[in-house]
């Protein structure tokens, strides 16, 4: 069975895009809403776009201001300046 | 003439710079003879610059980040407090969830900040260092963060202004002051597995993500903001556990059965400590989005399966302890909240009976055994409390050498039976909750000889408030508890008919009539 990475943000206008921008790059991807917040598990590896956020966003985006709304990860990370990845696929 | 315009440095370039670029080897001293902690325990390392943070962060990135984080923390706190967020709670029960969790927490935090600066120290490499001092400051962001919570919290209701002095002296605080005291007192190495990993990714993962969307469910916006904001933190911070993992994995094979040991002690001490805020989700939110038992699930067997299989590629095997915890989901939060009900007089927090439809929450959520093993035991106190006679066990607990929780959990297999175990060291007999707990005395008797257990040192005339004579011909230990723990009598007793809940009601009231 694949393990799921999965990352959970705090429910902001941000986020909004954030997470709109995964179900995009991540067609395997399940959004699951709790109060206050939103997690979404992608099974294998989970990937955040910089080019994918700016667009739902329409503005310039670090992926390092992902650290404002970050609630937990899981999966290894590997972030660079266009894209951030959670895998257990090594 | 041409001029050459320097290209903006990428994230990997930028942290190496940063990082590694700006660490050096020591000369006047050789580098064993700076940094001697790492050699202690064991653990060999080859070549410290395999260890890099994934998330890349530098110093200056990170001071960015954190400052935002506190200016909407304290924004959202500052408009809680004009708007009399306190009042807009579901209902006063929930004020002594925030008892127990501000309570405890803040102290924990405090040592891990102490923690993680000597291990910022200890550390050889560039790369665990800064992550190690990022960690330092953001444990003593949250160690002040709560305190501001509960300072909001402190001007209206009992029993949250001693904490500090509590957390050494009071039963239940001992299991996690033990952790920390554990872990701190361990080498650089073993306290990253015990926090980074162990507490980062087994417990604050349900502590600060299922029970503060739940504060937020309830109404709670500044539990939910410290709870939130303090997370955005952990996710680093695991990140940070698991990289420690996989860098003494990778570093030589000789480390597997010092980080296998660690890993088996530090699950089950993370899964011990975990049964208080179980309880705190199943029993003190008023209203729930997800039992213990689901996060549970989700948060440690989905996750955790997760990565032990992919840490079986160094031969690193499940903890020891992964079945019993699987087992124990279904009963550890009943029997704390029973072993916290059973002592009205001995917290600085209230307790109550569940309400029927909570008891049928419970049933639903806990099908194989709620109503067998935990309903009867309400339904019966409920009469008693309806006949006037409100179950008070005044005695002392008996707690786990090691672990320091109360021993109240039952024996595997058989949920009628409590589960104890003990040793003889030296001449003395020492008790434990379980099996582990004992495996782990036995791996180091010499440590956890030395555990404090206020409520076991009480009766020997030790936990007494100045001035007490304990020669005194009618001198009894343990009958000045309260004034040695500083209780607020007015926080203490069952949540029906104490202030607290008077003065909500009556606030409450005036919030919505003229």
């Amino acid at each position: 069975m694949t393990s799921n990475a999965f990352i959970a943000f705090q429910k902001n206008e941000e986020t909004r895009c954030i997470v709109e921008a995964i179900v995009e790059d991540n067609p395997a991807a399940v959004v699951v809403d709790q109060p206050a917040m939103v997690k979404v598990d992608v099974p294998g590896r989970l990937v955040i776009k910089r080019a994918t956020v700016e667009e739902k966003m329409g503005r310039d985006f670090d992926l390092q201001e992902l650290q404002l709304h970050l609630i937990t990860i899981s999966g290894h990370l590997d972030e660079s300046d266009d894209e951030f990845v959670l895998s257990w696929q090594r | 003439m041409d001029m050459k315009v320097a290209k903006k440095l990428g994230l990997k370039e930028r942290y190496t710079m940063m990082t590694r670029d700006l660490a050096w080897d020591t000369t006047f001293q050789p580098m064993d003879k700076v940094f001697p902690q790492v050699g202690y325990e064991g653990i060999k390392i080859h070549d410290w610059d395999k260890w890099e943070d994934p998330f890349r962060l530098t110093m200056d990135a990170y001071w960015k980040y954190q400052a935002e984080k506190e200016r909407k923390l304290y924004a959202i706190l500052d408009a809680f407090n004009q708007n009399n967020g306190h009042l807009s709670v579901t209902d006063a029960r929930y004020i002594n969830v925030l008892k127990l969790f501000l309570g405890s927490t803040p102290p924990l935090e405090l040592m891990a900040a102490r923690g993680f600066s000597m291990v910022a120290r200890q550390m050889v490499g560039a790369g665990p260092r800064v992550a190690c001092m990022m960690q330092s400051v953001d444990e003593y962001r949250h160690f002040q963060t709560q305190i501001h919570s509960i300072s909001n919290y402190n001007r209206f209701y009992n029993g949250l202004d001693e904490f500090a002095h509590q957390q050494s002296r009071m039963w239940y605080l001992s299991d996690g002051k033990s952790f920390f005291d554990d872990a701190i007192t361990a080498g650089p190495f073993e306290f990253m597995v015990a926090i980074g990993f162990a507490f980062e990714y087994v417990l604050t993962n349900i502590l600060f993500v299922p029970f503060i969307s739940g504060a937020a469910y309830n109404g709670d916006m500044a539990a939910m903001t410290v709870g939130f904001s303090a997370q955005s933190d952990e996710a680093r911070h695991m990140t940070l556990g698991l990289e420690c993992i996989k860098f003494m994995l990778e570093q030589d094979p000789d480390n597997l059965p010092i980080v296998q040991r660690w890993i088996d002690k530090w699950t089950w001490r993370g899964t011990r400590k975990l049964a208080s805020v179980g309880m705190m989700m199943d029993y003190m939110l008023p209203k729930r989005i997800m039992s213990f038992k689901e996060a549970w699930e989700i948060y440690f067997e989905q996750n955790g399966t997760a990565l032990f299989t992919d840490l079986a590629r160094y031969g690193i095997k499940v903890p020891k302890c992964f079945e019993q915890t699987i087992e124990e989901k279904e009963h550890i939060t009943h029997q704390s909240w029973i072993g916290f009900y059973m002592k009205p007089d001995a917290t600085p927090f209230h307790t109550w009976m569940p309400q029927p439809e909570e008891l049928d929450w419970l049933s639903e959520k806990y099908p194989n055994t709620f109503d067998k093993y935990y309903r009867p035991v309400y339904e019966y106190w409920i009469e008693q409390e309806k006949a006037g006679n409100r179950f008070n066990n005044k005695t002392q607990p008996m707690n786990c050498q090691v672990c320091v929780s109360t021993i109240k959990f039952n024996e595997p297999g058989d949920p009628m039976e409590m589960c104890f175990r003990e040793t003889e060291y030296k001449g003395e007999k020492f008790h434990f909750c379980s099996d582990h707990c004992k495996e782990i005395f036995e791996d180091e008797p010499e440590k956890y000889v030395q555990t404090f257990i206020s409520s076991h040192a009480a009766l020997q005339g030790k936990c007494e408030p100045e001035g007490t004579d304990v020669n005194a011909h009618d001198y009894r230990p343990g009958a000045r508890m309260h004034a040695y723990w500083r209780m607020d009598k007015r926080a203490s007793g069952d949540f029906n008919g104490s202030e607290d809940q008077k003065n909500f009601a009556k606030w409450r009231a005036q919030a919505t009539r003229n």
